[in-house]
């Protein structure tokens, strides 16, 4: 069925081409992802072992991981919550009556000789995930189903000569497998998709989202088209990408690969290729043809496995709001800019931290301002993350309100007061503004002195200025400014410098 | 030596003193070592058997042993014992160590069995006459020409020779009942969900159970409770309680329905089928309703077991690899040869057919053709049997349709030996408890056994009507 010219399983898309104007045909993409995202349960999917990443190898394992003769799977009932929690996050219908599958298979780090797995009854199905460009483009990714598997060990080929070696501590933790319409036109698309992805996880808590050490795993199929057509390419599964930039680096590599193989008139192969991210290049791994027929049957050991409305109602209790509910109130109740309410919500911590700061101060943009530059700049500087940030959001409110109060200048707080507040959030706020002398000073002689001694030390720059090069005033505001080591109030020197200069 | 064909025996005349339990497991030793063209065991624990042996003996002069104090029991070699070999009689488990203990040989170990070694069985449980066991074929102790049946063979010689006094067999499609057929013995399959399988080997997980093959049906009835209930390692347990059965002949008036189609089967032994009949006459004659049924899927259900049991076997011994445990084959050089040359070498012919046979009708193209009408298959037969397990108390029907055949007599011609499972595997594939009890002999002296099936989790009446029935051997 599959050999000959007249392929119907596989609608090669070189033979349609013959009949396009190669030179001139604009080629589209056409790509689906499948996202394996690992749980953060305490323990394995159907075992008692610890499902922690990073043991020494082989010392999470049992005689159940290991598929010793005569043991049997368990149901670990907080993997099905979490699995469920990703399936409401992305507007899922949840199947009350799930069964499990058995995919057979042999290789070295599966011990069973089958991974248990979700083929017919899969937890989730339908849903969406909503994206943004960044050029600020909207659209929704379909899903076809989100289902539930155990993990496989990890066969490590670069650790001897000779021999791979495996490690089955991985072996049983519990994954969900995140599989999208193929509805993907770009990498920049995969890119904000696989983002998203990493988003919603993080803020459910149900994995830690790092594409580095494999807790997020990204396979992507992709094909190429003539734009207008509806068939589908032959198309190319491309793994090992393990960071969401390499995702988008391999899709767009792949894409202008086989655009070029076709319009050169070759034929693209249906095959399994490998991210090189050294190069930024795909290259081939194995023939679709040679894949496995993986004997799907329903797994004896374990009964269906039977939700109920209550339960899953039980689940949505234990949500988290969502980026998307924080957004919208980000930009409703506090009135922040759409930008704005984007940086706080892109990380579930940072978003949390001004929720808490904002019940501290009313001075919701400037709070919204501490914390995506002031408090990140800081954060990035000290390569930390904002659960690792210790200063209370408390002592941030003080500081805004001090600012509000005119004790001291904004500059002042960012570049003095905060530091100093980082380094020891023992002393108050208003003590370190004595201790570091960082009053501002309002008095108008204090300022009046200072401006009298900076214009009359810049008269050239006086005489432009009267001869409507008004521009200048900054220049002599921050000279004043400079004098005052940052205690002159900025708006009333202001005030006093044009008065001088208009009189 | 003593014979006690009762625990409660055995357990008077430990308290009186009149026998040890070290006195006892010395008897049974000489009798395996008196019998060894048996073949029924592929290892004997002796010191460990005696070292168990002085523990229960004190424990029971202080008064605190367990119910099955002085109780010497065997194992298929199927069951999970920590720090024992296991071995399924194959030589791809060759040196294989089990790291946990089984929940039901825990659990006789917590009311103090003595656990007197491993038995011989087919390998993987695959089979009906213990001659696929890579260890050599067991004799039926009746007549030593003849098999003892399977896949339990070693278990129910072991009994029948007097080499324990009990012993645990696994059933998936007639492996208790059979041999226990063959070798006069009480063999139970329990329902599906009974007893735990944490620590079987499995062949066919929703068909394997494990149960006791005893002399008496008190025996069985005590074993067969200890070993049952909820258990956190096996999600396939009933979470019904701890059942307690109470095992005497009762009074009332029961009915018993017969299959048409099995008495009628042109297989079936002409003595046998004048037993049932004979059987069914003397019941009738004592006031119980006795009912033919017509069950025309019986020609469906061998096919269907096969299909089924091999589908699920090819991937359950798809883990003997090679890889990580038991043999190894000196030939492999790679991760493909491993494969190949271990599972080549490592298991029997029969395993071999058995997981070519579960491949295929897993694989996509046949998937439909034969795994899933295998299922429809299953669920329309365990449909009709709980209808006729309406209208009728138990379903009555003889264990076997021969008597213990020749060695090598079907061992060339499977399909010939599938067929020694026609009236077994009706129990398995819809989950129902099916006891056998030894009935009569053949004029040729060969044990014979009659059997009954209940509706699930019945065991106790099935028990009551196993006690009932004594009377009319």
């Amino acid at each position: 069925m599959r050999s000959g010219t007249h392929s119907v399983s596989l609608p090669g898309i070189a033979q349609d081409s013959f009949h396009y104007p190669m030179n001139n045909t604009e080629f589209e993409a056409v790509i689906g992802l499948e996202i394996h995202v690992q749980l953060l349960t305490a323990s394995k999917a159907f075992s008692s072992d610890s499902a922690e990443y990073g043991g020494l190898p082989n010392t999470q394992i049992s005689a159940i991981s290991l598929g010793h003769p005569g043991t049997l799977p368990r149901h670990n009932k907080s993997a099905v919550e979490m699995a469920v929690k990703m399936g409401l996050a992305l507007h899922c219908d949840i199947r009350k009556y799930n069964s499990y599958s058995r995919k057979n298979y042999f290789y070295a780090d599966l011990p069973k000789g089958y991974q248990i797995t979700q083929f017919d009854t899969p937890l989730c199905n339908n849903g969406y995930v909503p994206i943004r460009l960044k050029d600020g483009t909207r659209k929704q990714i379909g899903l076809i189903r989100i289902h539930m598997e155990e993990d496989t060990g990890k066969s490590m080929h670069d650790q001897d000569l000779t021999d791979t070696l495996v490690d089955y501590n991985r072996a049983g933790t519990p994954l969900i497998e995140i599989v999208s319409e193929p509805e993907i036109r770009t990498g920049d698309e995969a890119y904000a998709f696989v983002t998203e992805i990493r988003r919603l996880v993080r803020y459910l808590g149900i994995c830690d989202g790092n594409m580095e050490e494999g807790s997020l795993r990204c396979d992507a199929n992709i094909s190429v088209r003539p734009r207008g057509t509806t068939t589908f390419g032959t198309k190319v599964e491309v793994k090992n990408m393990n960071s969401i930039s390499n995702v988008k680096r391999a899709i767009d590599f792949e894409i202008a690969r086989q655009t070029e193989l076709i319009l050169s008139g070759g034929t693209v192969v249906g095959e399994t290729r490998g991210f090189n991210a050294l190069a930024g290049t795909t290259f081939s791994m194995r023939r679709k043809e040679l894949v496995n027929d993986y004997r799907y049957f329903p797994e004896p050991d374990l009964p269906p496995l039977i939700l109920t409305d209550q339960q899953i109602e039980a689940v949505k209790h234990l949500m988290p709001e969502l980026p998307d509910a924080l957004y919208a109130r980000f930009t409703e109740q506090y009135g922040l800019s759409e930008y704005d309410a984007g940086v706080l919500v892109d990380d579930k911590h940072t978003a949390l931290y001004y929720e808490n700061l904002v019940r501290h101060t009313s001075n919701y943009k400037a709070a919204a301002n501490w914390v995506s530059v002031a408090i990140r700049g800081y954060l990035n500087e000290q390569a930390m993350g904002m659960e690792d940030f210790s200063l209370q959001p408390e002592k941030i409110a003080d500081i805004i309100h001090l600012i509000d109060k005119g004790v001291l200048s904004h500059s002042a707080a960012v570049q003095k007061l905060f530091p100093a507040m980082v380094q020891d959030p023992a002393v108050s706020a208003e003590e370190w503004v004595q201790k570091l002398n960082l009053v501002q000073n309002t008095d108008n002689d204090f300022i009046e002195k200072l401006a009298d001694e900076v214009l009359a030390s810049m008269p050239e720059k006086v005489a432009e200025y009267r001869n409507g090069k008004t521009g200048l005033l900054g220049l002599f505001v921050g000279e004043v400014m400079k004098l005052s080591k940052g205690k002159a109030e900025p708006r009333k020197t202001n005030e006093v410098i044009r008065r001088k200069l208009d009189a | 030596m003593k014979d006690h064909t009762r625990i409660s025996e055995i357990r008077a005349d430990l308290e009186s003193g009149v026998v040890t339990c070290a006195e006892l497991v010395e008897g049974y030793l000489d009798r395996i070592d008196a019998q060894p063209e048996l073949n029924a065991f592929l290892e004997v624990w002796a010191d460990e058997a005696r070292e168990q042996a002085r523990r229960v003996d004190s424990k029971v002069k202080s008064g605190q042993a367990g119910r099955l104090a002085g109780v010497v029991i065997a194992l298929k070699d199927v069951l999970a014992y920590e720090g024992h070999k296991v071995s399924a009689s194959s030589k791809i488990l060759e040196g294989f160590t089990s790291i946990y203990t089984g929940t039901a040989v825990q659990r006789l170990l917590d009311e103090d069995a003595i656990l007197i070694g491993r038995t011989n069985c087919d390998e993987f449980a695959m089979g009906a006459s213990n001659e696929n066991s890579a260890y050599g074929v067991v004799l039926n102790a009746a007549d030593k020409s003849r098999v003892p049946g399977g896949s339990s063979g070693g278990s129910a010689v072991a009994v029948q020779a007097g080499l324990c006094h009990a012993s645990l067999g696994t059933d998936t499609g007639g492996s208790i009942r059979q041999p226990a057929a063959f070798t006069g013995l009480v063999g139970m399959k329990p329902t599906y969900g009974l007893v735990s399988r944490w620590g079987l080997l499995a062949y066919a997980s929703s068909f394997d159970q494990i149960g006791p093959i005893t002399k008496s049906v008190e025996d069985n009835a005590l074993i067969l409770e200890i070993m049952a209930g909820p258990d956190a390692n096996d999600s396939t347990v009933s979470q019904r309680p701890k059942p307690h059965y109470e095992v005497k002949s009762a009074d009332r008036k029961f009915r018993f329905g017969i299959m048409q189609e099995a008495v009628e089967h042109p297989g079936l032994d002409p003595f046998i089928r004048d037993s049932v009949y004979k059987l069914a006459d003397q019941l009738g004659a004592d006031g119980h309703e006795v009912g033919f049924f017509h069950f025309p899927l019986l020609d469906y259900m061998v096919p269907a077991y096969y299909i089924l049991t091999t589908a699920e076997a090819s991937s359950n011994l798809s883990r003997y690899s090679g890889l990580m445990y038991g043999y190894r084959s000196p030939d492999a050089h790679d991760l493909e040869s491993t494969y190949i040359y271990s599972r080549t070498q490592g298991f029997g012919q029969e395993v071999k057919r058995r997981i070519m046979l579960g491949t295929f009708v897993l694989s996509s193209d046949y998937y439909d053709a034969y795994y899933k009408k295998g299922q429809q298959v299953r669920r329309i037969i365990r449909q009709k049997t709980e209808e006729i397990l309406g209208q009728f108390d138990a379903i009555l029907l003889p264990t076997t349709s021969t008597p213990a055949f020749r060695l090598g007599e079907k061992s060339k011609d499977p399909v010939a030996m599938y067929l020694a499972d026609l009236f077994t595997v009706q129990a398995n594939l819809a989950g129902n408890p099916a006891i056998s009890i030894p009935w009569n002999s053949t004029p040729e002296g060969l044990p014979t056994g009659m059997q009954l099936m209940c509706n699930h989790f019945e065991e106790q009446k099935l028990y009551e009507l196993a006690k009932t029935l004594e009377k009319y051997k």
